[in-house]
């Protein structure tokens, strides 16, 4: 079963591979789907890409955006990153959590505690950020969407494509320019002008974002592969693919056990209503009609 | 369908129960024995295919709310709760969420049915009435709980929406605050809105009493238009139907599934798992797909007729484009129920459904492209001309088919095909 499932599974990165362009939403910049080992049916996550991609959350991300929803226990839970319970409990102790209850006001946490936020309040955040608020990232991963032109969306439904989050966010940590690229114009009209502070990118909605780019290439030092496996490229590119599948595990942290009850459900329901059109075929076949 | 009831007690208990409260007597009449036209076909089971969303809908409902918050602080982080934390919690959440879209995809096949068959005519017109007001009481349960997500297009919808009545002349102000709770929408319009979410499917499942009272009076309509003569036109509704509905049921699981185990969000909108934020406005703000058709008619009023600014006109459509269907069974003119018969007939009514289609379309498209807009605004016009002109006057000049003078009659002829 596991084999056909990698045999398949990697058929339907292969189509998605394809790459259809999708544009982002009110903008005509091209999203390209990316291939993702969760897509289709037979989608799983990688353990090892989710273990990367928390190394760049853990280190980039979260030093200044939240993510409220996600406890230290999912990191260990089925369907994960995988890493173990001694692990998680380690990692847990090595954040100072906020609790009133606590001597000081702060304790060491436990797996049960949820990530803890870089800033103590958003007004805090803004003030450390320019003036823009890092958003949470708990279901960011499903909180952008990219929109599809007529008539290619009908295929989205049919292939259940629901990765359009990590795609856009992948976008759009690969879609920096450290100038204002020619041509671009403003709402105005005129070429675009940056406000201070703000930095161009090619996927968000007016260009102008408030995060510097948060990657560079050789930024985080993956851990050495095993013998006779490729290194893991230490690249912008792959930061992004696997922080956005990170991401996206955040948001949906069942997705892996949806998917194979799913199957089953299916495979229920074809065999049940085969069985069940023979009843009334046989039952009808009485009947003139 | 009078009939002869066939019931008799089977033993002292039931003969009993049987003078006190016929209850046994009942079911066997209603549930079983229910004499049935045998030419049903499968547009026929989308009445099952919504009794048994209904029950869905109310069961997965009734669990959610043992979980869910009602509070503008907690509501978005319950509802992820619910898909995180909770035992089952993410598929009864997502077989809630896809259930109300399945729900409306159903009963709009179920009411595209009756306009083709002409269900609606004499002596089923309190059974279509029922049937318009139950649609009526979808649309305002699905819109009061797809606030409750308390998501950016939650409230966005919410705000959009509840500012519709606001338009209607003296008591619109008075009534919009009433149902907002204050002067915006704020926690009590959502504490508001999931006390009447959960009280609305109750009103419905009592209606669909009446509903099914109304259709087991006069009895089922069917693709030849023709009334029951004899009990050679008819089944009993058990094992015929059962079996048949319980077969169109499961097979309409089928993409059901595949939505809540496969791809449970591509019926939503991204921008409802942002939190609710009353200072930020999403660049687009959407109705669920559901509503477009008729937030398109909404948008399309975009111009003052007369003394009757945009912003009420729009309403007045609105609120037309779902009031002209209750008096359908007297605009329609026309003796001859099934659409079957009526060769002029079915190409207006192809073209009512590729305009509804092309109005649920634009409804999501972007109001302000002049092109879009004037499409708007042709379907917006045909689909009320379809009601007000197209279904009175073509029952006058419309030659109809030769009908067959009884259910079985063609089906004799024509020899014995599988259904």
């Amino acid at each position: 079963m596991n084999k056909i499932k990698s045999i398949l599974g990697a058929m339907a990165i292969g189509l998605a591979a394809l790459a259809t362009p999708v544009m982002a939403a009110g903008e005509a910049v091209e999203i390209h789907k990316q291939p993702w080992t969760f897509a289709g049916l037979f989608g799983t996550y990688d353990e090892n890409q989710l273990q990367r991609g928390f190394k760049v959350f853990k280190d980039v991300c979260a030093t200044c955006h939240s993510a409220r929803l996600l406890a230290f226990r999912n990191l260990s839970e089925k369907g994960g990153p995988g890493y173990t319970e001694d692990q998680v409990k380690a990692l847990a102790a090595s954040y100072q959590i906020a609790d009133p209850d606590a001597e000081g006001g702060r304790r060491p946490g436990i797996p049960a505690d949820r990530w803890p936020s870089p800033f103590a309040s958003d007004a805090e955040a803004r003030a450390a950020n320019g003036g823009s608020l890092p958003p949470d990232l708990s279901v960011m991963a499903k909180a952008r969407g990219v929109s599809t032109p007529f008539p290619y969306w009908i295929w989205n439904y049919i292939s259940a494509y629901s990765e359009a989050g990590p795609d856009y966010i992948h976008a759009l940590l690969t879609g920096y320019e450290t100038s204002v690229p020619e041509g671009v114009h403003g709402s105005d009209g005129q070429p675009l002008q940056l406000p201070a502070g703000k930095y161009f990118n090619h996927v968000f909605p007016g260009h102008a974002i408030g995060m510097p780019p948060p990657l560079s290439d050789g930024l985080i030092a993956y851990d050495a592969p095993e013998e006779g496996v490729a290194p893991v490229p230490q690249t912008v590119d792959q930061y992004s693919r696997d922080v956005s599948a990170f991401l996206m595990w955040v948001a949906e942290p069942h997705l892996v056990a949806r998917k194979e009850a799913g199957l089953q459900v299916l495979i229920f329901l074809a065999v049940f209503a085969g069985l069940l059109y023979m009843v009334k075929r046989r039952l009808w076949s009485k009947v003139e009609h | 369908m009078a009939h002869e009831s066939s019931y008799v007690p089977g033993n002292a208990i039931e003969k009993w129960i049987d003078d006190r409260l016929p209850i046994i007597r009942w079911s066997k009449e209603h549930l079983i024995d229910y004499p049935t036209p045998k030419n049903l076909n499968y547009w026929w089971t989308f009445g099952a295919i919504l009794a048994f969303m209904l029950g869905v809908q109310i069961v997965t409902g009734i669990v959610l709310a043992m979980h869910y918050t009602p509070h503008v602080d907690l509501a978005f982080d319950s509802v992820e709760h619910i898909r995180r934390d909770v035992n089952g919690g993410r598929i009864i959440q997502a077989v809630h969420a896809t259930g109300a879209s399945m729900f409306f995809f159903a009963v709009y096949i179920h009411m595209a049915r009756n306009l083709f068959y002409g269900s609606y005519k004499a002596p089923r017109e309190i059974l279509w009435i029922l049937g318009v007001l139950l649609f009526v009481l979808m649309v305002t349960t699905a819109f009061m709980g797809y606030v409750l997500p308390w998501g950016q297009m939650s409230f966005w919808a919410a705000t959009v929406i509840t500012n519709i009545l606001g338009a209607v002349p003296v008591v619109g102000e008075p009534i919009l605050q009433l149902l907002r709770g204050g002067f915006a929408v704020d926690n009590a319009t959502l504490n508001r809105f999931f006390s009447l979410h959960y009280l609305l499917p109750f009103i419905i499942a009592a209606v669909v009493g009446l509903h099914i009272w109304a259709l087991h009076v006069p009895g089922n309509n069917n693709p030849v238009g023709v009334e029951v003569k004899s009990n050679r036109d008819t089944v009993p509704f058990h094992p015929y139907y059962t079996m048949k509905d319980l077969f169109a049921v499961i097979v309409f699981c089928i993409p059901f599934a595949y939505f809540v185990y496969f791809a449970p969000d591509i019926l939503g909108h991204p921008d409802n798992y942002i939190m609710a934020d009353s200072q930020v406005t999403p660049a687009h703000i959407v109705p669920e797909w559901y509503f477009l058709p008729f937030y398109a008619i909404l948008r399309a009023i975009d111009f003052n007729i007369l003394f009757i600014d945009s912003k009420l006109g729009g309403v007045i459509f609105f609120a037309g484009a779902l009031l002209v269907l209750f008096f359908v069974p007297w605009l329609d003119t026309s003796k001859v129920r099934s659409g079957a018969f009526r060769p002029v007939f079915k190409w207006f009514y192809a073209l009512f459904i590729i305009n509804f289609i092309l109005l649920t379309w634009l409804g999501a498209q972007d109001a302000a492209n002049p092109v879009y807009n004037a499409m708007a605004k042709i379907c917006t016009a045909y689909y009320f001309v379809y009601f007000l002109v197209v279904l009175p006057l073509l029952g006058r000049f419309e030659v109809p088919k030769a009908l067959p003078p009884s259910i079985s009659e063609p089906v004799l002829k024509s020899g014995a095909s599988a259904h």
